[in-house]
Order: C-alpha cells, then structure tokens, then sequence
C-alpha cells in the first residue's frame, strides 16, 4: 500500500495508459464486425472466408505480431500504433464470428415482414436488423473488452503496455506487491468496461430488459 | 379493384406455384383464397405487394400494372397482416402500429396519437400502449397487427392467415371483429386461408384454390354450396360427406317443427326450424340446406 502511495503517480499515469490503449481495439472491432459480421452471414462463401480468415489470424502469436508489424506497416518499433493495430486484430478476430452469429439470431420472418410493410433494406438494416443482433453483439463485445484489456499487458514487452509495466518491472525487481497492484488494477478496468458495456446496452435494448422479465417470473412461478 | 392476368410464377426448382391465374378482386369487398397447403395462396398474396415476382403475367391495380411501381412505396400502401402478427419485438405496441408513418416523416406526437386511436379501432386498452410485443397475448398481437395494417389508412388490405395461430376462442373473436370492421371500412380485403369455415364466415366471394393456384371455383359461400362445380369443391367444403352434408336423424324433437340434423359423419349438426307450410318435402329440403344456420346458432 504504501508502495502504491509513493508511486501513485507512476500508477496513476500507467492507468491512463491502459484505459486509453485498451477502447480505440475495442470499438475499432466492433466497427470491422458490423459490416463483415453482416457479410458472414449473408452468403455461405463469405461466411467460410471471413471466418477461415480471421480464425488464421487468431492463431499469430502476439509477440511475432508485435515484432512484424512495424515492417508491414512502416512504423517505428516502440510506436503504440502497433500494438493498437495488432490489438484490434485479435479483437476483431474474436468479434467476427460473434457478429456473424448475432446476425444470424435475428428472426427471418420479422425482417420478411419488415420488408413487407415498407421499410426500404437500408432502413431495414439500421432500424430492425441492426438493433435485433444487439443483444449478441454486445455480449461478443463484453468478452472482447475483457480480453483486449487483459491482453493490452503483453504490450508492456515493446514498450506500450499500461498496466503491463508492473509485470514486467515487478518480474524484474523480483517485487510482487507491484505486481499484484497490476493485477487487481488490470481486473477493475475490465470489470468497470464490463459495466459500461452494459449499462449502454439497457440504454439502447429497453425491449431486452421488458421481454426478459416475464418469462423469468414465469418460470419461477413454474418452479414454485 | 386488383386484376391478376394470365399471371405464373416458377420458382428456380422448377416448382410451378402458380399456373396461369386470372382473377378480378373487387374493390370494398372481402375476397378470400382458401385452399390446402402449397396450392399457391400465400404466393398469389405476396405477390400483390411485391414480396416475390410473377415470372408470367402482370398484376394491375386500379388499371395501374405494379410491376412498374416501387416496390417500397408500394407496400407502404397496402396494409398486410401476417400469422404471428410479424411485429417488431423491439418496438413498443404504439410504434409498432404506427411503423408506416414514422417511416413516411409522422413525427413522434402525432404517430402515437395516431396509433391510441388504431388501438380503440381494433379494441385494445389503451394500456398497452407502451408494452413490447413479446408482453402481450397471442390474440392481442394479432389486433396489433391489423391495427398497423390500418395505419395508412389503406386502399387495400393482404391478410396472410392472420388467425391460424391463435386458439379457437380468440380466433373467433378476431373474425368477428374483423366482420364488424369490415362493415364500417369497407377496404379491398384480401384473406388467404386453408380453414373452409373462416373463408366461408369472411368472404363475400371465396375462391377455392387446387395445386398451382387453379380456380376449382370462385363465388359467394352460397353459391358455391348451392353448386359445387366439382367433386373435389364438393369434398373440401364437405357437402358430399363431409360436416357439411346434413339430414334429417330419426330423433323427432319436442318442438312441432323442429327436427334435429346430423352431418355426413352422423354425428348431430343442429336443429332445423321449419314453417308449417314448409313441412311438405322437408326431408328432401333439408338435404340442401347449408349448416350456415347450424352455424349461426353456435355463434
């Protein structure tokens, strides 16, 4: 504790670091996804593509990807950009297949009657289709969040790793107290994303919350 | 008023799901196409409003051919029903009904106080108005469905078995409401059914429908009783056998003048009244009566 006290700032600024390098992948795979989710789920060729696809990119071990970046992207080895694009594609490679079936969970008959009573396929899209694959996008999204957050740390072996600092500084200092500060502070930024995340979602699904309540009362009243 | 001519549809399979049809559906009155499933009902329907293609013929509208129209605008008026209602589970009751004018621009105030008066129309409380679908019973989704089917206060109205999925109780109730609204609207209702009894209640003209949309007959429900053109008209409204041939049983009833019917089955239909001076021949009578009084006493 009194470690923490004196390097607060340290902490603090490493925080600020995690927070602000663990949003831009999240929110960048969840825009990739939109689209490709979309696209995965309209054809059977593009579904075997995009997800053979991202599942290959899965399977890069991240310290190659840190380390072959650069030369693919041409930017410096320490720049942050790295990471974040290397983040992105394990989150999006996550998210895909996620979106794909979140898609796939809208029911046919209501986009056919949708269609049916007048809404031209781009409002479809955005007004029915888009809102009804929310509820499993977003819980692809929490699982993302968690993971990119947790797996930001690595980033701490090319310089650019929040919180991951602590590991490798602790590992080196052979100090476990700083070490287990990175732990727990690495666990609440992805608990608070968690939160976040859903708050947001009850905010855009109110149906989620409404059409959820009564089946569950009525289990209970089965059970009961 | 809507005309099909000479109109096929051939699906990619091969499959002919509609064979050369030519219909005129009168405007103001209730045409219903019944006929078992897969004889190209729900297809001929869909068709109206674009949902799929005739691959032969046209389709007219007021003497307008629809092929040349679009197909959004289209759809925005002509109200359609479908089974399980077909709403939006993420819209509450009142923007579900009121899906057309929002589209359309209707701001926000005006849509609902649109949709609370839809909703007294079709006979729902008020109450429900904020509710999601999914809150609601199977018959009070149905009434949301017909009320967004009004919503723009369409020409022409395409019912898709809008009651096959709801109980007997509440789908009778729906039918009965949909008779009442019928009188006071008096839209182009157009009702695919495969239930004879539904087609017979609804329809001022029925059009009984065999494997490739072919016409086995069309015309009022009497008509079609009082002349069956075919054997199998004849089998599937049930006058040859069926619940719909009705006589005399030998069980006398109490009442002078009353006689108990039974069906084609044998099992008893109802009571038929008849006049002092119609007792002459009643039993060769009663043998064409329709059950349509048997009926009417049930309701």
């Amino acid at each position: 504790m009194q470690w923490l006290w004196e390097n607060r700032d340290l902490v603090g600024g490493l925080l600020l670091q995690h927070v602000a390098l663990s949003v831009p992948p999240i929110i960048a795979s969840l825009l990739v996804c939109i689209p490709l989710g979309r696209l995965a789920n309209r054809f059977r060729l593009t579904r075997g593509l995009i997800l053979g696809f991202f599942g290959l990119l899965f399977t890069i071990p991240s310290l190659a990807l840190f380390v072959t970046l650069p030369a693919i992207l041409g930017t410096k080895i320490l720049d942050p950009i790295n990471v974040e694009v290397a983040l992105t594609i394990y989150a999006a490679a996550i998210m895909v297949r996620g979106a794909a079936d979140a898609y796939a969970s809208v029911s046919r008959e209501v986009l056919q009657s949708a269609k049916a009573v007048g809404y031209s396929s781009g409002s479809r899209f955005w007004k029915v289709e888009l809102p009804l694959a929310g509820p499993v996008l977003l819980a692809n999204l929490r699982v993302v969040s968690v993971t990119t957050v947790s797996l930001l740390s690595v980033g701490a072996l090319v310089a650019n790793g929040g919180l991951g600092y602590l590991f490798t500084n602790g590992y080196q200092r052979a100090f476990p107290t700083e070490i287990v500060i990175g732990i727990v502070l690495t666990l609440l930024i992805a608990l608070i994303f968690d939160q976040i995340l859903v708050a947001i979602g009850r905010l855009l699904m109110p149906w989620e919350k409404a059409t959820r309540s009564p089946s569950t009362s009525l289990q209970r009243v089965e059970v009961g | 008023m809507i005309e099909f001519i000479t109109v096929s549809k051939l699906y990619p399979g091969g499959t002919l799901a509609v064979d050369e049809f030519s219909l005129v559906i009168p405007a103001h009155k209730t045409v219903v196409l019944v006929g078992s499933s897969g004889c190209g009902k729900t297809t001929l329907l869909r068709m109206i409003n674009r949902m799929e293609a005739p691959t032969g013929g046209s389709i007219e509208i007021d003497g307008e051919d629809i092929s040349k129209t679009n197909p959004v605008s289209l759809r925005r008026r002509i109200g359609y029903v479908m089974q399980n209602s077909g709403l939006l589970p993420h819209r509450k009751v009142v923007d579900n009904i009121a899906t057309v004018p929002l589209l359309e621009g209707m701001n926000r105030s005006r849509a609902r106080v649109l949709a609370l008066e839809l909703m007294e129309t079709v006979g729902l409380e008020a109450n429900l108005a904020d509710r999601y679908p999914s809150q609601l019973s199977g018959g009070q989704q149905q009434r949301v469905g017909v009320a967004r089917g009004l919503a723009t206060d369409p020409n022409i109205l395409l019912m898709d078995e809008p009651f096959g999925a709801v109980d007997p109780i509440v789908r009778s109730d729906l039918q009965l409401e949909l008779l009442r609204l019928q009188r006071e609207l008096g839209k182009t209702v157009v009702f695919v059914t495969h239930d004879i009894d539904e087609a017979f209640l609804l329809g001022d003209e029925v059009v009984i429908l065999e494997k490739g949309a072919q016409i086995a007959q069309k015309g009022s429900p009497e008509q079609i009783l009082a002349r069956p053109a075919s054997e199998f008209v004849a089998d599937f409204v049930g006058t040859r056998k069926g619940k719909r041939r009705l006589s005399l049983s030998s069980q006398p009833a109490d009442k002078a003048g009353e006689f108990v019917v039974v069906d084609g089955t044998g099992r008893p239909a109802g009571v038929l009244e008849l006049e002092p001076g119609e007792l002459l021949g009643a039993a060769s009578k009663a043998r064409s009566v329709s059950d349509k009084t048997a009926q009417a006493g049930d309701a």
